[in-house]
């Protein structure tokens, strides 16, 4: 082992990863801030009563859902003006790939509150604005709760995809480190221990939330 | 517009080129992802803590460490152990072994909800292990399963892109090569995604009928409506709910 695996060179490299794990937490944290709000207004007009509405937006959520994000995330990256920087453009990209997951979570969870709700806010006179407000919505959003949680790990884990537009993340400083030293072992090995170890706790954390909630 | 026709219809060779080395990444990944699922799936659900352990700690060491990273570890780091293989072997067996972390979940899971008298009947009958998963809990299962395994199905041939960086040439090399000779972005990209959006709708397609078979061996087959038949998503219209397996994403 001792000529393969230098606990130095993985010790030189882990500040390298330590900065890009920022970056990687950064675009984590936009990308489902994004994605939520998005995913939300998607699920609302999913309900649309027009067809208009519904049938053309289904094809685009469809479309983004079933083609890979590394592409879309190249096609945009090629197609922005060249100020913008990659961590803004992945962030967007991510954001908006996720959104399409998070409507189907959002669908779920509005179809999940009971039935009775609706009538008795309709009973109380209350206005349609109100009803998704103060009635709907805050029930529909605790549903959704593990499924963001689901989401954001997996969002966490496809952050690496963002080396493709040259967004210095840990994946893409491991591959510098290691293009520099020739040692590739130890730093990308580095980045495989450091994703379990925020992805997995975090895995347990969604778990238990999981439990409370339902 | 129509030189871009006409470069796209000259590259249309190239074309089917990628997208049987994508097909063959999706389809060896699948069926490798399936062998690893079925025998992680069973190893964590067994009462012996020494194949569970270690089938718990090997799915949740692929679930935890990112698909890229895999990837470009058995890419770059295993041949300096000497171990080295062809770029489409490794991008199956990332594709394989990441994924089928993921699926073991949903086949741990489905095995679960299959009704426990099932097993008792089974028992009852004096059927061996093996007859009873082969021939009374799987088929039941299957059904459930399929829905979150063609979830799964479309990520993995969506991972698959990726293996254009290991000097795999599939639909994502074909789409860069095209806009290399049309110099027109918006054309290419759309062309190419539109490819794996195609491939990716007559997976789903192909996974349904597999799961309408698969209820139909169960006896509760039903007749769907060609417009079920051709949707992306019929069983949310007819489907017994099951639970989302955690894993499913």
């Amino acid at each position: 082992m001792g000529d393969i695996w230098s606990w130095e060179r993985a010790w030189d490299v882990l500040p390298k990863l330590l900065e890009g794990l920022v970056v990687t937490i950064q675009a984590t944290v936009v990308g489902m801030v994004i994605a939520s709000i998005l995913g939300l207004f998607i699920a609302l007009a999913m309900r649309s009563p027009s067809r208009w509405v519904r049938i053309p937006l289904k094809f685009v959520v469809d479309f983004i859902r079933m083609t890979p994000l590394l592409v879309q995330l190249v096609f945009v990256y090629l197609l922005s003006p060249p100020w913008i920087p990659g961590l803004a453009i992945g962030c967007v990209v991510l954001g908006i790939h996720y959104a399409t997951y998070m409507s189907e979570v959002y669908r779920a969870g509005i179809e999940a509150v009971p039935k009775g709700q609706w009538e008795a806010a309709t009973a109380l006179n209350m206005a349609p604005g109100r009803t998704w407000r103060a009635v709907i919505l805050p029930q529909a959003i605790r549903n959704t709760l593990p499924g963001l949680g689901n989401y954001a790990i997996s969002m966490f884990k496809e952050t690496p995809f963002l080396f493709a537009i040259s967004v210095v993340e840990m994946y893409t400083a491991a591959q510098q480190f290691g293009a520099g030293t020739f040692s590739y072992i130890e730093a990308l090995t580095m980045v495989g221990l450091l994703f379990l170890a925020v992805s997995y706790p975090t895995s347990l954390l969604v778990r238990r939330m999981e439990t409370r909630l339902a | 517009m129509s030189d871009d026709l006409q470069t796209l219809v000259d590259r249309l060779p190239g074309l089917a080129d990628g997208v049987l080395v994508t097909l063959q990444m999706t389809l060896g990944g699948a069926v490798l992802a399936m062998v690893v699922a079925v025998v992680l799936g069973f190893g964590s659900r067994t009462q012996s803590l020494w194949v569970r352990g270690p089938s718990r700690v090997v799915v949740e060491f692929f679930r935890g460490t990112s698909l890229v990273v895999q990837l470009f570890w058995l890419f770059y780091v295993l041949p300096q152990f000497g171990f080295k293989m062809e770029a489409l072997a490794v991008a199956v067996l990332a594709l394989g072994l990441n994924y089928g972390a993921y699926a073991s979940e949903v086949v741990r899971g489905s095995i679960a909800s299959v009704p426990k008298g099932q097993w008792e009947a089974a028992t009852a009958l004096n059927m061996t292990w093996l007859h009873k998963v082969r021939r009374v809990i799987f088929p039941q299962a299957w059904a459930l399963m399929i829905p979150m395994l063609a979830n799964l199905l479309i990520q993995l041939l969506k991972g698959s892109a990726l293996a254009y960086y290991i000097t795999l040439q599939d639909v994502n090399f074909w789409t860069v090569e095209l806009r290399r000779a049309t110099a027109d972005t918006i054309f290419s990209y759309t062309a190419g995604l539109l490819v794996y959006f195609v491939i990716a709708y007559l997976l789903t397609w192909g996974m349904n009928l597999l799961e309408e078979r698969a209820k139909r061996r169960l006896g509760r087959g039903t007749r769907p409506s060609l417009r079920e038949a051709f949707g992306l998503k019929p069983r949310a219209m007819y489907a017994p709910k099951v639970p989302e397996a955690r894993g499913a994403i």
